[in-house]
């Protein structure tokens, strides 16, 4: 059917669709565009001076760092959580798989006491920890447990549906065809993972990067060291330096749209993979 | 979902497959487990008493209502909007639907304490707008409109997010039916799109309120912390924390800790309903398959 035969038929679509536009403009996209409007009315001297200040540096540096750390290990876990969920079978799996999602559904700062308060050096995880000599909470340490719990559900939730989805027959031919289970994993599973693999890490990677309230209790917060770039926002937004606090925060703001557009070209390459 | 595989050659070695499960599950109890239940441990530290004692609490119970309200006002908000971009993005084809999509998905790219930063760039005295509305005595941020349009912001997408792609799976045959059978506008959307999206609408209005209840990071930055005023659960959590009144920190955070376990319990029933839904309709790629035709 072609698009004007449709639209006689079906009606509404001006009416929603100046909803749609209107609505996003107002509430999204012309509160975002204050945030370059307002960087546009610092010099460039003033900007550059701003993000290249050493403690904001050490800020971006912790944040990407700690982000790609825990998506690291995310993508590690994460995998083995998916695969467990696809394709083995226990008492209790249902439970475990919605359970996946807490991080989405606990409000961050319920996430930033508790995990404070289990790796402090008297908690139930950071005593046994410290006595080893190691501590967790008010060190970087405690920023990457934080960020691998937000990040948790995007790579187990972005790889389950393709480890389900994985066409047993293929597993099957290589497995007939004389390839040992650990061959068929490693030629024949894998590859096929990948691109969604590579999803999931870039999504709980563009998470972390972002990330404020489960983190602001764990880290400490001691600038130069355990210091997040938003919560660099939030101290100069509190000495009232907006034109700071924008600098800051518009470097993120380009960082996550770059991981937005990486994102979205994995995504189709993870679709390609599955129906193609 | 398939569940799990049966065929006994297709999975791994016992001694693999047990190794694979045990870190799982270790990974599993130490990163959502036990944080789970010492959330409600740390709450009942003091007893039923002192529990109680924090809830009762006048600054917790406006904390809950201002809570309940910005969630009240964001929510139904969002579903007007999240259906209205169901059906003009689902339904028709126009240049830019993709564009459009990618812009509905921004305020979850962007930084919790970015999002309340630009209310803050917008309304704040020295903003936009915000010196010319004080002066007419419009306050936004600081006050209680700035936490419902930060609301707003951060759980924007996720019933537009749930709505298209089943508005779009569901094609158009059913509703250009009843229109030729004579329905008008309202009585179609009633009786033949609601019906094929309730569940994914009532799935997108459980994640924004999850979301819309649980927000700190973007709250946080215009509340500017009044108590009793401007502050939500979560910032009500993060001031009895800071006191080292931990107890009734955690009291307050077992609240939103129920709202999790909620969440969780009705996500997981709506996703079969969901699922089973997508399983009998016949389109099976709702996403590509109408712009490459």
């Amino acid at each position: 059917m072609t698009h004007a035969a449709r639209r006689r038929v079906l009606p509404g679509f001006g009416l929603t669709m100046g909803i749609t536009v209107l609505y996003l403009s107002l509430v999204v996209l012309i509160p975002l565009a204050t945030l370059p409007a307002t960087a546009f009315t610092m010099s460039w001297e003033a900007f550059r001076a701003t993000i290249s200040d050493p403690r904001v540096v050490a800020s971006y540096k912790l944040s990407l760092g700690a982000a790609f750390v825990a998506a690291a290990i995310n993508a590690v876990f994460g995998s083995l959580v998916a695969w467990t969920l696809a394709r083995y079978s226990f008492p209790g799996r249902r439970i475990v798989d919605a359970l996946i999602d807490l991080p989405f559904a606990l409000p961050t700062a319920v996430a930033g006491i508790v995990l404070t308060t289990l790796y402090a050096p008297s908690g139930w995880l950071g005593a046994p920890l410290a006595r080893h000599g190691i501590d967790v909470a008010f060190t970087r340490t405690g920023i990457i447990v934080a960020l691998v719990f937000i990040g948790l559900p995007f790579v187990v939730r972005t790889l389950q549906p393709v480890i389900e989805e994985l066409d047993p027959d293929v597993e099957e031919a290589a497995t007939s065809l004389g390839a040992r289970r650990m061959a068929v994993l490693w030629h024949v599973v894998l590859p096929n993972l990948l691109p969604a693999w590579l999803t999931g890490f870039a999504l709980a990677f563009a998470r972390a990067i972002g990330e404020y309230g489960s983190v602001v209790f764990i880290s400490g917060n001691m600038p130069m060291r355990t210091e997040i770039a938003p919560l660099l926002i939030m101290t100069k937004l509190e000495q009232y330096d907006y034109a700071g606090a924008t600098a800051i925060a518009l470097v993120m703001l380009l960082l996550s749209f770059a991981l937005l557009l990486a994102i979205n070209g994995l995504q189709a390459w993870t679709r390609r993979r599955v129906t193609g | 979902m398939s569940g799990p595989l049966k065929r006994g050659h297709l999975t791994e070695p016992a001694v693999v497959r047990r190794t694979i499960m045990a870190i799982a599950f270790v990974f599993i109890a130490l990163f959502l487990v036990v944080p789970l239940a010492a959330v409600f441990g740390e709450a009942f530290a003091k007893g039923w008493d002192a529990y109680r004692a924090a809830i009762v609490e006048p600054d917790a119970l406006a904390a809950l209502r201002l809570t309940l309200l910005a969630a009240a006002i964001a929510v139904p908000l969002n579903v007007v909007f999240g259906v209205a971009a169901g059906w003009a993005i689902g339904k028709f084809q126009f240049p830019g639907r993709h564009v459009l999509m990618t812009l509905i998905d921004l305020p979850f790219a962007v930084s919790p304490v970015i999002s309340g930063l630009v209310f803050v760039l917008l309304f704040g005295r020295r903003g936009w707008l915000g010196g010319w509305m004080i002066d007419h005595g419009m306050k936004v941020v600081f006050a209680v409109p700035g936490i419902i349009l930060a609301t707003i912001f951060v759980s924007f997408p996720f019933v537009a997010r749930e709505i298209v792609p089943i508005m779009e799976a569901t094609g158009t045959e059913e509703e250009e039916a009843a229109r030729v059978l004579g329905a008008g506008g309202l009585q179609m959307f009633r009786r033949v799109t609601l019906p094929n999206i309730k569940w994914g609408l009532l799935y997108g209005v459980i994640l924004a309120n999850a979301r819309a209840m649980g927000e700190f990071g973007a709250v946080s930055v215009v509340s500017g912390h009044i108590r009793g005023m401007t502050n939500t659960l979560p910032l009500h959590v993060e001031i009895l924390y800071n006191e080292y009144n931990a107890q009734a920190a955690f009291a307050v955070a077992s609240l939103l800790g129920c709202l999790a376990i909620v969440t969780l319990i009705l996500k997981a029933v709506l996703e079969r309903r969901v699922r089973a839904r997508a399983a009998v309709s016949e389109h099976d790629e709702p996403w590509e398959s109408k712009s490459a035709a």
